[in-house]
């Protein structure tokens, strides 16, 4: 492996982080700006949103009555068995759920996105596309930007809603706690505050999964070897930029609501 | 009605000064790396000429044509292509240069995720002005070009290498772009479909007269180019007579450690005393 002086590291990682938010900003940019891809937005909906369906189904259910599993032998050893519904739905609503979505997407479609266009980068389809009068940024990352945030907010509601009945079952059907008591606990205890902040997160984290997906893909150099080199980077990467930036978001909006 | 070969000793009417020239690349420097690739070079495409860019590997014969289309800037010089300096525009006018310009990549670069259809009439659909149902007409006149009108739903990763390097001569061709870049368009073919992939061109250029620039390291394709013409009447590339050239300007570029050592005609070029063109060409 090649040595690399500290002086080109930190020129590269500059220039990277720089070539980022360009294209990041020129992704939210582009919706102002004509041609708009309404039909390839609608096409990465479809794939990003509809493709990660039965992934979330089958987290958020398990990420739900895992939750309850574990905290209901807690509870009940201070015999508050009957606050299992309260838990899992602040727990999913404001936090696992965003995280678990965003992760598991993460891990599902930034990959997708980085192989997809890497792959277009070293077979010259982007060049091409550009020589064809085309703005790839226009036709290939927003369309992929708007979708996976947008898709992300509803993901992360279906992942909420299956967390807390996956949560109801186990409380129910292993703890015997009555089905209404459990409902009716999981929702009084949610506030305005507890949904905003939940229904926020998945903005941010569908953003940066599309984001660095897309910056990979487009900067994979170095053929096939290259292209799987993206594709690792954009999950690792996206992955731990949404704990980074969840964690400040939670710490903000904990802060501007002044939060118990 | 086929090109008329005319004598080699006529002067061949052609315009001249900057109106007639559709590339001009001024002092042109690029590097890679710090290794210097093109080194202040300056030439001239003229409208309707088709110009053969030769070189070994890496002597940034690709370059040029990307530089043309401004998927490239330059260190330094200038480059004006239909008279717009291309090292100066924004991206979003460049958008607007390059709808004038054909491009054949040297992997023929088709989207893959894409039907032939679809990629040949992608600039169509694309700049908005035709229906998907009035796509049809434009597509299958392309494609008939280059004798594949049976391939229109077949997705490229069906197609053999020459086959997809004339979907790709077809996707270029289809709005009648005002110039031509051809990269290695025969480069990992055999002889045979490398063949037919000139005759394509050689089509093109007397047919339709795009100016064009041709880069390749096949020195016995630009050869043929030069020596050969289409016979519209009866569809074919037939050799030209002896000692009568083409009715399209055909001239070669030869470029050496980032310099143009050479720029003329065939019959300049096999008459050159230079040991390395000499060694070159045979």
């Amino acid at each position: 492996m090649e040595l690399i002086s500290p002086t080109e590291f930190a020129k590269e990682t500059v220039n990277s982080v720089q070539d980022y938010f360009l294209l990041a900003t020129q992704s939210v940019a582009n919706l102002f700006r004509k041609p708009r891809y309404f039909a390839d937005m609608i096409q990465q909906a479809d794939l990003i949103g509809f493709g990660s369906l039965p992934i979330i189904v089958l987290t958020g259910l398990s990420i739900g009555a895992e939750l309850a599993l574990n905290s209901a032998n807690t509870l009940e050893r201070f015999g508050s068995l009957s606050l299992i519904g309260q838990l899992v739905s602040v727990g999913m609503v404001r936090e696992l759920g965003p995280i678990i979505t965003g992760l598991m997407v993460a891990g599902r479609n930034a990959s997708g996105m980085a192989s997809e266009l890497g792959s277009m980068v070293v077979t010259e389809q982007i060049d091409a596309m550009r020589a064809l009068g085309t703005d790839p940024m226009k036709k290939l990352v927003t369309p992929r930007v708007i979708a996976t945030t947008v898709m992300l907010f509803f993901l992360t509601i279906i992942s909420d809603l299956l967390g807390l009945f996956g949560g109801a079952m186990v409380s129910v059907l292993l703890f015997g706690l009555d089905w209404h008591q459990y409902w009716d606990t999981a929702y009084q205890t949610l506030v305005f505050q507890d949904v905003f902040m939940g229904l926020m997160k998945p903005l941010f984290f569908g953003f940066i999964i599309a984001t660095i997906g897309c910056y990979y893909g487009t900067t994979a150099r170095g053929g096939t070897q290259g292209v799987g080199r993206a594709t690792t980077q954009a999950v690792v990467a996206s992955s731990v930029l949404i704990l980074i930036v969840d964690l400040f978001i939670t710490k903000f909006l904990m802060a501007v609501f002044a939060y118990r | 009605m086929a090109a008329p070969p005319t004598a080699i000793e006529q002067s061949a009417p052609s315009e001249t000064g900057a109106s007639a020239n559709v590339i001009v690349f001024e002092n042109v420097s690029i590097a890679f790396e710090g290794k210097t690739v093109l080194d202040g070079i300056s030439f001239h495409l003229e409208r309707g000429e088709t110009k053969a860019i030769l070189g070994i590997a890496g002597s940034g014969k690709s370059t040029i044509l990307k530089l043309s289309l401004g998927l490239m800037r330059p260190d330094d010089g200038h480059i004006y292509v239909l008279g717009d300096d291309v090292t100066q525009m924004r991206e979003d006018d460049l958008f607007e240069l390059r709808r004038k310009i054909g491009m054949v990549f040297q992997e023929s670069a088709l989207f893959d995720s894409l039907t032939v259809r679809e990629n040949v009439a992608f600039r169509l659909l694309e700049e908005g002005h035709v229906s998907e149902g009035a796509i049809e007409e434009p597509v299958r006149e392309a494609l008939s070009f280059v004798e594949l009108e049976n391939t229109v739903d077949k997705f490229p990763s069906e197609l053999s290498g020459g086959m997809r390097r004339r979907v790709a001569i077809a996707r270029a061709i289809i709005t009648h772009p005002e110039i031509l870049l051809y990269d290695s368009p025969t480069g990992g073919l055999d002889p045979v479909t490398s063949t037919t992939i000139i005759e394509l061109i050689v089509k093109q250029r007397d047919v339709y007269k795009t100016s064009s620039l041709l880069v390749t390291h096949r020195i016995q394709d630009t050869f043929m180019m030069a020596t050969h013409y289409f016979d519209r009447k009866v569809n074919k590339m037939l050799p030209l007579p002896k000692g009568a050239r083409g009715e399209v300007p055909m001239t070669f570029l030869i470029l050496r450690d980032g310099k143009i050592i050479f720029d003329g005609d065939v019959n300049q070029l096999v008459h050159s005393k230079d040991e390395y063109l000499k060694e070159f060409i045979s």
